[in-house]
């Protein structure tokens, strides 16, 4: 019987799951768009295509767990099928899309929309987050067991942080009863109004409006002592502070359901990146000092960090040629994920098989996602790479349309080599 | 100077700025003789371009200008329109094709000179910046105060008011310090700038402490909008603690002067007698250097333009 023409076996790799431990020299055969096997000895079925990794590594696609797409009402900054591009390239399969879109993704045939948005690309899944309040205004509580059976996989209002107490233990108790998370955009509104840059010496001399850095803590502090009172689940998003995070480590030994992410620039730059009024580094929460840049990191290797995310914001010029006040924040990540998150192995703060934890496996757990292993069965989404390729990003000429990254110029070792997308090769 | 704007005082050498101020100490002499040296900017165009309205730093600079012989061009731009950055990028645009040789620059953003001197041909000089910097009244500052006391260096200097929102304080505070002088902000915290020690001067909350044997007392302008409860609870209550009087003024030295950048607020942070009184406040004379300081610098900019021409 000769195998159908889908069936590819790419061999000579060192095959990497951190779901399962795996990490030898061997190969994997994919076979209906499904990893049909794997291991060190895997013998080649009559009519396979072979495909040679040359030793190159081979782990899951990578599970994006905070993506801001620009569908729909912002689809001049970036289309689905745009940001799909930066995703393949970046080795990324599977992405878990923000609801503080236009309009907001509060009703359920939008999380069906997006869904089908992410198929119809053939490259990546989108998975939505559900708006924790009717559009995303942080007022009235969003339908989430409507939103769930669509195929919201957490509820958020994105951007916007849950200011309103009320709301938030209101959200996190009706969550709960449908088995899902509420991810918080960790900053007090009020302290956060206005501001620009953290506050500190830096904000002072550039004369720019700050946000304490304590802004984090504070509404960490607060919705960790929800979660308690509710039992409900919380998750943090892009946590860049010291202070926030020594919050969610003690919080976690006392068994409260508490999660979090961080991004790449958290861990990657401190707020001299800023320099004279570059707008590319103006993201939120705004990059901090390097106390909490290196508290990030600490925490990316004792476990306290739970994922990695792009925290993926597509801004066009307009939003970005302006006076640093007045500019968009946020910075575009999907193609520099990888490479970014690579640095700290390179740098030995975490091993390999820990990087790509924290940006598969890990990631799609906290969804509820099954992506993100190569357990045989699952669809064959697979990232090649090379963990020593040097390669640097040059804003402008970075995949997919956004080009707002704030590593520009950035030299990077670890590329990706290649993506397969349910066994579909999709970059390389 | 070795820089092609002046975009602020930050960064700039001691020499630099000594340089500066004893050119601008030649124009104060040929100010006062009544000469003027209209050939030195002849065919250069400078533009004053004011995105915020200021009717006395825009007069300096045309009064700068015009005396050494500029064609001088205001412009006044609204900020008020929806998409405030277009203007601003686009106005770079059209001040490239005008051939603008100097170009002044009054805006309420913060970085917004920095970000139109990336983009244009001319000279920019900042002329006050959001909460940023306004370099030309910190030069005329030195001025008046060296002037008046034949230095800056060891002089206790104090900067009394809202120091967090004044782009004249910081570009004071990074000028007298490079100069060695000592220098006090006094304000109540919630009108000081974090880290505001970690720029080289000491924060005092208390009127009677901060101006204890200063050489200089130096009052900002209080926006009205700060005191309804905001930052400060109520325009009397500033005044009883931070406004300036002849009581608080005794704590300085018997010689201290009392300067002002204006426009001022009579009643709220200085009682007009102290702004008024011809020995101790130096008000008028600010004025006064603020052109020659504007001359000094156009001089210099357009000199180093020549240069890289």
């Amino acid at each position: 019987m000769s195998e159908p023409l889908n069936s590819v076996l790419i061999e000579n790799v060192r095959l990497l799951d951190p779901a399962s431990g795996l990490d030898q020299m061997g190969a994997l055969l994919v076979q209906h768009g499904v990893i049909a096997d794997l291991g060190a000895a895997l013998g080649r079925p009559d009519g396979v295509a072979v495909f040679d990794g040359k030793g190159a590594v081979l782990c899951p696609g990578l599970v994006d767990m905070r993506v801001e797409l620009g569908e729909p009402g912002g689809e001049f900054r970036e289309t689905v099928a745009s940001a799909a591009l930066a995703a393949s390239a970046g080795g990324i399969t599977t992405v878990a899309a923000l609801p503080d879109s236009m309009p907001a993704i509060d009703d359920p045939a939008l999380v069906r929309l997006l869904r089908s948005r992410g198929e119809e690309t053939g490259r990546i899944t989108v998975l939505p987050y559900g708006a924790a309040t009717r559009g995303c205004r942080g007022e009235e509580m969003a339908e989430f067991g409507l939103l769930r059976e669509a195929g919201a996989v957490a509820f958020t209002d994105g951007a916007r942080a849950i200011g309103n107490s009320r709301t938030m233990r209101t959200a996190l108790a009706y969550a709960a009863g449908f088995g899902a998370m509420v991810v918080q955009h960790p900053e007090d509104p009020e302290l956060a109004r206005g501001g620009a840059v953290t506050q500190g010496e830096l904000a002072t001399r550039l004369g720019l409006p700050g946000i304490p850095a304590a802004a984090e803590a504070i509404l960490v502090a607060r919705d960790i002592r929800l979660a308690e009172l509710t039992g409900g689940a919380v998750h943090f998003a892009h946590v860049s502070t010291g202070e926030a995070l020594a919050l969610i480590r003690q919080a976690k030994a006392r068994g409260v359901r508490v999660s979090c992410d961080t991004a790449p620039p958290y861990f990657d730059l401190n707020e001299t990146a800023i320099g004279d009024y570059r707008t590319y580094a103006k993201l939120s929460p705004p990059l901090r000092a390097e106390a909490d840049r290196l508290a990030v990191v600490a925490a990316l290797a004792d476990g306290t960090i739970d994922a990695i995310a792009s925290d993926h914001q597509p801004r066009d010029a307009d939003d970005k040629r302006l006076p640093f006040a007045q500019a968009a924040s946020g910075g575009v990540g999907l193609a520099t994920l990888l490479g970014v998150t690579l640095a700290q192995v390179h740098s030995g703060q975490i091993s390999l098989m820990r990087a790509i934890e924290l940006l598969t496996c890990a990631p799609a757990r906290l969804l509820g996602s099954s992506a993100g292993t190569l357990a045989k069965g699952s669809p064959a989404d697979l990232c090649l790479l090379d963990p020593e390729r040097a390669w640097q990003v040059n804003v402008g000429n970075l995949p997919g349309k956004a080009q707002n990254s704030p590593f520009d110029g950035r030299a990077l070792e670890g590329r990706v080599l290649g993506t397969w997308k349910a066994g579909q090769r999709v970059f390389g | 100077m070795a820089h092609r704007h002046l975009l602020q005082i930050e960064g700039l050498h001691p020499q630099q700025i000594e340089a500066m101020l004893d050119l601008a100490e030649s124009y104060v002499l040929l100010n006062r003789s009544g000469k003027t040296q209209r050939d030195l900017l002849r065919g250069r165009t400078l533009i004053n371009l004011f995105f915020e309205d200021s009717t006395r730093t825009r007069t300096s600079f045309e009064l700068a200008g015009k005396r050494l012989g500029a064609d001088v061009i205001n412009m006044s731009v609204s900020t008020s329109s929806v998409n405030k950055g277009e203007t601003l990028l686009d106005t770079a645009a059209t001040l490239n094709a005008m051939m603008c040789d100097l170009l002044v620059v009054r805006h309420d953003q913060s970085g917004a000179p920095n970000l139109l001197a990336q983009k244009v041909d001319a000279a920019v000089i900042n002329a006050g910046d959001g909460t940023h910097e306004h370099p030309t009244q910190a030069l005329l500052d030195a001025l008046t105060i060296r002037r008046r006391k034949g230095r800056l260096e060891g002089l206790i200097v104090a900067i009394c008011g809202d120091v967090l929102h004044s782009r004249v304080a910081r570009s004071n505070i990074h000028l007298l310090s490079a100069m060695g002088a000592i220098v006090r902000v006094v304000a109540p915290p919630t009108l000081i700038p974090a880290e505001a020690a970690r720029l080289g001067v000491a924060v005092f909350h208390d009127m009677a402490k901060g101006l204890a044997g200063a050489d200089v007392v130096m009052m900002l302008r209080v926006q009205r909008e700060r005191m309804n409860g905001g930052l400060v609870p109520s325009a009397r209550e500033y005044f009883h603690f931070f406004g300036l009087d002849f009581d608080k003024l005794a704590h300085a030295k018997k010689d201290a002067i009392v300067m002002h950048p204006g426009p001022m607020n009579r009643g709220v942070e200085i009682d007009s007698a102290v702004a008024d009184d011809p020995v101790r406040s130096v008000i008028k004379e600010q004025v006064e250097m603020g052109v020659a300081v504007r001359m000094a610098v156009l001089d210099i900019l357009a000199r180093e333009n020549r240069r890289n021409v």
